[in-house]
């Protein structure tokens, strides 16, 4: 815990000083002194939290910087910027690395189990939250305890079952697949969301003589509106960053998402000793994300912090 | 709301358990019954043996290593990221100057900006964010060590990933880079709903911020201090170690085993190997030390329940 620890105080006054600006008259011998040590530990943490910033955005920085230099350049000079913009990695990264294939497969892989989570998920922590049935805490129960254990466990035999169903090296499979990890939390958040939902509108839709199925899709399901993005935007990106399950069960080369596709390039030797190229590659998967979550910043916070604070 | 109840209730519930019941829970209950049989993974015939596999766990040596590795993963790393989570979240939210006639509790200037600065790793794949590092820490013209050299400390020239006493430090400081930025955001939501008066009554009393720290804020932020360990101990066993220390150093790094994971080392017996039986039986030693982990964890961290 010694990060957290505040340096001594120093009598001294490094900060801009506005505080004194609007404070001429004369205060207790108490409180300057104070306010003195306050400035210096708002120096000190202004310093940490400038030096994280820079160690954040850094790395990103020269991966961009990077993408667009030559290969000698990258060598030679790695934090030098480009001496012009060479565009034609990026261009060699999209068709020749086949970038635009990997990014086409996680479209596809991502929109599907992105929009079958939210579908299944819903229908079963609906079920579970509003209706009164023998197993129902059972089934909960199962539910939630995938949270918690390690996938790797699952992997070995999930790759047999996999294999056996012919679904092995499959866009359906993989799918499929995502579905069944990412119900869980899904389940875990829509169910809690549920419970807060007022009863008397079913209700009202069921005496109106509405089946339950039509006062799911017409009714509960719009009023969950606020609830599925948050648990989507948690699933987006978690199901957009999956590494692990494409690995294991998805050795096609031409089925790749992206992330499996940039480490396999890097994997074997560097791309053909392209090196610029694969750091376009690299630039071009994270760009979309950090864009979205840009745009989308506060919905992106809600949503994942959301999961970690229940 | 009786009409078609329970059909209603079977519909609904049919698709999403019976996949995840194929695809996780299956699984699941399967690996603990193939640890005790010889299976390769390769072909369908396999015998019992008993508890062989568990016998050969604790003789390798490999296995000891990666453990050791993994507890180290998911004891340094929450301390590391949750200290300076919890150092940032404070100055962002509380630590700001107290400007007269302001809110009592501010943070520091452009607190929003820390935090959408902070949170862009979290966003990102740990496998992208993984690749990255494995180019900068690159000795020969990897971004660090030409860092290093243009500030003058060229001497110093560390082989990072190909130093087997460094490639663990350096796969742990990419997961911190990693995670830091989520749980500032947590923290913060946490701190965010501590009530003012509080700190009020504190700076009457004449307290500096290290012991508001302390003394309010990290006593009534407990809780969810200690979700965010179990939390991040669980992601350090399983999911995200895999990734770095797969990508980053089965490569050119982490000679000699020196930075396996258990999760890693699963993972390669069972699909590199062909051992399918013994992956799964180091599986379930995971499973065993992440629910220890756990429930150290919530069983240490207990203390009284303050409420405000």
């Amino acid at each position: 815990m010694t990060t957290t620890e505040p340096p001594a105080p120093v009598p001294a006054e490094p900060g801009p000083p506005v505080a004194k600006a609007d404070a001429p008259a004369p205060r207790p011998a108490q409180a300057p002194a104070k306010e003195r040590s306050g400035g210096v530990l708002n120096v000190f943490s202004h310093g940490m939290l400038v030096l994280w910033a820079f160690m954040v955005v850094l790395p990103l920085l020269w991966a961009v910087m990077t993408s667009f230099k030559s290969d000698r350049a990258i060598f030679s000079s790695p934090w030098a910027l480009p001496d012009r913009l060479h565009f034609e990695n990026w261009a060699r990264a999209w068709t020749d690395a086949n970038m635009s294939d990997y990014f086409l497969n996680t479209v596809l892989v991502v929109g599907c189990s992105l929009v079958g989570t939210l579908v299944l998920g819903s229908m079963a922590a609906y079920v579970l939250a509003r209706f009164d049935f023998p197993g129902n805490r059972l089934i909960y129960y199962l539910f939630i305890g995938g949270m918690s254990f390690p996938i790797m466990l699952a992997l070995v035999p999930l790759f047999y079952v996999v294999n056996n169903m012919g679904l092995l090296n499959t866009i359906h499979g993989l799918i499929l697949v995502y579905i069944a990890y990412s119900l869980p939390f899904t389940v875990f958040f829509l169910t809690a969301f549920f419970r807060t939902l007022p009863n008397s509108i079913a209700e009202a839709a069921f005496v109106d003589g509405a089946s339950h199925s039509r006062t799911f899709f017409q009714i509960m399901l719009p009023m969950a509106k606020p609830g599925l993005i948050s648990v989507g935007i948690f699933n987006f990106l978690g199901q957009w960053n999956q590494y692990m399950l494409p690995t294991v069960l998805n050795t096609d080369p031409d089925k790749r998402v992206l992330t499996q596709g940039l480490v396999q390039l890097a994997v074997s030797q560097g791309y053909k000793g392209d090196w610029s190229g694969l750091f376009a590659g690299l630039v071009m998967a994270m760009l979309p994300v950090l864009a979205a979550y840009i745009v989308f910043q506060r919905q992106v916070v809600q949503g994942l912090t959301a999961g970690a604070l229940k | 709301m009786q009409h078609g109840k329970y059909r209603f209730i079977v519909g609904f519930l049919a698709l999403p358990l019976g996949l995840y019941a194929l695809f996780v829970v299956w699984p699941f209950i399967q690996s603990i019954y193939y640890s005790f049989t010889d299976w390769t993974g390769l072909s369908p015939e396999f015998k019992m043996v008993g508890l062989d596999n568990y016998r050969r766990m604790l003789d390798d040596e490999i296995f000891w290593k990666s453990l050791q590795h993994s507890l180290m993963f998911a004891v340094v790393l929450p301390l590391v990221t949750l200290s300076l989570a919890l150092f940032f979240a404070f100055m962002i939210n509380v630590g700001g100057r107290r400007r007269r006639g302001g809110p009592v509790v501010s943070g520091v200037r452009g607190s929003s900006f820390y935090k959408i600065v902070y949170f862009f790793p979290q966003v990102l794949s740990i496998a992208i964010v993984a690749l990255l590092f494995a180019f900068a820490y690159n000795p020969d013209s990897g971004a660090i060590n030409s860092l290093l050299r243009g500030v003058g400390l060229g001497s110093l020239q560390p082989l990072w990933l190909g130093d087997p006493n460094l490639a663990l430090w350096c796969v742990m400081a990419v997961l911190v880079w990693s995670t830091v930025g989520f749980f500032v955001v947590l923290f913060s939501a946490g701190m965010a709903s501590i009530p003012t008066d509080l700190y009020e009554a504190a700076l009457l009393d004449g307290a500096g911020r290290a012991t508001t720290f302390f003394r309010i804020t990290l006593p009534l932020l407990w809780d969810t201090v200690q979700s965010g360990w179990v939390y991040m101990g669980i992601l350090a066993l399983g999911a995200e170690s895999f990734a770095v220390v797969q990508i980053m150093t089965t490569g050119p790094g982490g000679p000699d085993y020196s930075t396996t994971v258990l999760v890693l080392y699963v993972y390669q017996k069972a699909f590199r190997d062909g051992q399918a039986a013994y992956a799964t039986t180091i599986g379930v030693a995971l499973l065993v030390v992440t629910l220890a982990f756990a429930a150290v964890v919530m069983r240490l961290g207990r203390r009284e329940r303050l409420e405000y």
